[in-house]
């Protein structure tokens, strides 16, 4: 496999498959939701006058977040199907060959590219080594974690009995100590994903210039175009 | 001739009726269905009633003040008389040396089949020097209390967590029952807050006393029937919480109207207590009711979260105080600064070397 894409020159080769895409879209779209209510949960719009029963803005606010969590929950258990079910990218970002020694070298030398040490970045089919281990400790870790504090925190209001203070407030709330905490850490969690995303698309419209493939393009149609014909330096069977 | 409960009763001149009417009510507090009133009458007049050990240690005593004020006049009488409170050094007849006989005579004659209940916490540090009853460290009393008891109850959030005297930087290390080394391993029923509710004191140990077994349990350890919900799910102010109808300050129209005291620090939303459903003082109100947001006395370290009229806690790791918001706000400008100052020298890199571009 690896010898033919190395073969080839600046053909350019399907990478991201439908459903990765539409993921990836819906991700960006939910945790822009997910931040806006999130934050609005916690430092609320200013008061309403009136009688309560003429509004319902925080019951609003709160199920949209409430939603949007279950939507990108139910996406992640779909995407993880997919990275068994789709090709061998789907499976980069879950799986990093963190055992393999060319697999470090590439970080390095992404690292070395972003200090300006290197005249030139490795080419890739895939996402490159820097990328796999940002979006696989960062970004799959901390959605996971949102989601597993979010559904804790919503088993808090579901009430003992529930499927989600079963499986999720029953264990987390004693390990975060007091639901306090928990609020907390599903509060930094949230800026940490808001500074994954900030370096995301900022590295993203940096590589789409400056690396030696395509990179906002390959996102919206799947295929990835290269800009000279020199061999790919991907790991086979990632 | 052992005594049960009901002869106890009857002896301090509560009637049948009334003692009828209590059993109902216990039930009823307890989520019972009214089946079990019967069972409960029935337990009291057949069980002989268990003594109790009253232990005190680093504490002020609102436990014990709670207790003694439980709102319903009837619970109160029923609950005291029912208690054998063989010992509690604040409200006992005896002192000094006759006083702390009661213990070894307690422990003695009773071995196994007495209720430990613990009021504050031992400080650990210096060999347990910080509390010193009889002459000793409290925390051998406790150790020795424990040895042969039947169960604890961990009055408060001293015994339940350790609460304020255990608030950073701890210098006495007062530590919470659950957590003292070498105490034996009994059932630890913990009834936090500060103070715990009365009735749900008075409650927990007519429980006990009556069916012989610990009340369900929640993972961390405290009565599932008083500690499952949090005050912000029974809140009386919660349609305004919902309808985004919040207090901004102490003296606006919203404070005057009974809106949610979410943005004032309320720790409704957090705390695991009954208060928003059985309140305090025979029911007449509680802390939200009265105006001023929870704090959230019956949780975890609820002293070292910060201000009580905050919403995000403090976090005391990063040296200064900060919370959620001003960490992750910080984090979030510094990775824009970053990626401004990376991307202007992309940028510089690029203009000095024009070919690259055409490659």
């Amino acid at each position: 496999m690896t010898e033919l894409t190395s073969a080839a020159s600046t053909a350019p080769i399907y990478v991201y498959e439908k459903p990765v895409r539409l993921w990836h879209s819906l991700n960006a779209l939910l945790i822009v939701v997910l931040s806006v209510t999130g934050y609005l949960i916690a430092d609320p719009l200013a008061s309403l006058k009136g009688e309560a029963s003429e509004h319902f803005l925080m019951g609003y606010i709160r199920f949209v977040h409430f939603s949007a969590g279950y939507l990108i929950a139910i996406a992640l258990l779909f995407r993880l199907y997919w990275a068994y079910a789709g090709n061998e990218h789907a499976r980069q970002i879950f799986l990093p060959p963190l055992l393999k020694t060319h697999f470090w070298q590439g970080v390095f030398h992404e690292v070395l590219w972003y200090l300006f040490l290197v005249k030139e970045p490795r080419k890739y089919i895939g996402h490159n080594p820097l990328a796999i281990l940002a979006m696989h400790f960062v970004f799959v870790w901390g959605v996971l974690f949102m989601i597993v504090t979010g559904f804790a925190l919503y088993g808090e209001g579901a009430g003992q009995g529930s499927w989600q203070h079963t499986l999720f407030s029953s264990w987390v709330l004693p390990l975060f100590g007091s639901s306090q905490s928990l609020h907390s850490w599903h509060h930094l969690f949230m800026w940490l994903i808001i500074c994954f995303v900030l370096v995301h698309i900022y590295v993203a419209l940096r590589e789409d210039k400056l690396s030696r493939q395509s990179m906002l393009s390959t996102i919206v149609t799947g295929w990835r175009t290269f800009k000279d014909d020199r061999p790919v330096d991907d790991e086979s069977g990632a | 001739m052992t005594e049960t409960f009901y002869d106890v009763m009857r002896r301090q001149g509560i009637t049948r009726r009334s003692f009828l009417k209590f059993c109902s009510l216990t039930a009823a507090s307890l989520g019972l269905a009214p089946a079990f009133a019967p069972k409960i009458a029935h337990a009291m007049e057949t069980k002989p009633r268990i003594p109790v050990l009253w232990l005190h240690g680093l504490e002020c005593t609102c436990c014990s003040e709670s207790f003694i004020r439980s709102g319903h006049p009837l619970a109160k009488d029923v609950i005291l008389s029912m208690l054998s409170l063989d010992y509690d050094d604040t409200i006992m007849a005896a002192a000094g040396h006759n006083a702390e006989a009661i213990v070894t005579e307690i422990v003695e004659k009773y071995k196994g089949n007495y209720i430990l209940a613990v009021e504050g916490n031992p400080p650990l540090a210096e060999d347990g020097m910080y509390c010193i009853i009889g002459g000793k460290p409290f925390v051998e009393q406790l150790k020795y209390a424990a040895e042969s008891c039947k169960a604890i109850i961990s009055w408060g959030s001293c015994a339940s967590w350790g609460c304020v005297q255990a608030a950073k930087p701890n210098p006495t290390r007062a530590t919470p029952v659950h957590k003292v080394p070498g105490l034996a391993n009994k059932p630890i029923i913990k009834v936090p807050g500060c103070p715990p509710i009365a009735e749900v004191m008075t409650a927990v140990v007519a429980y006990l006393l009556t069916f012989d077994k610990l009340p369900t349990l929640d993972r961390q350890g405290r009565p599932q029937m008083f500690y499952s919900q949090r005050i912000h799910d029974k809140c009386y102010r919660r349609p305004h919480f919902d309808a985004g109808q919040f207090v901004e300050h102490w003296d606006d129209e919203a404070a005057r109207q009974g809106h949610c005291l979410y943005k004032m620090g309320c720790k409704g939303p957090t705390t695991y207590n009954a208060c928003s459903t059985v309140r305090w003082n025979e029911g007449v109100s509680f802390p939200i009711q009265s105006g001023h947001g929870c704090i959230g006395c019956s949780e975890d370290g609820f002293w070292d979260k910060g201000s009580f009229y905050e919403r995000l806690t403090d976090i005391n790791q990063f040296g200064i105080e900060a919370n959620a918001d001003a960490v992750g706000g910080t984090a979030a400008a510094l990775v824009g600064a970053g990626i401004a100052a990376h991307a202007g020298l992309t940028a510089l890199n690029r203009a000095k070397q024009p070919g690259a571009e055409k490659q």
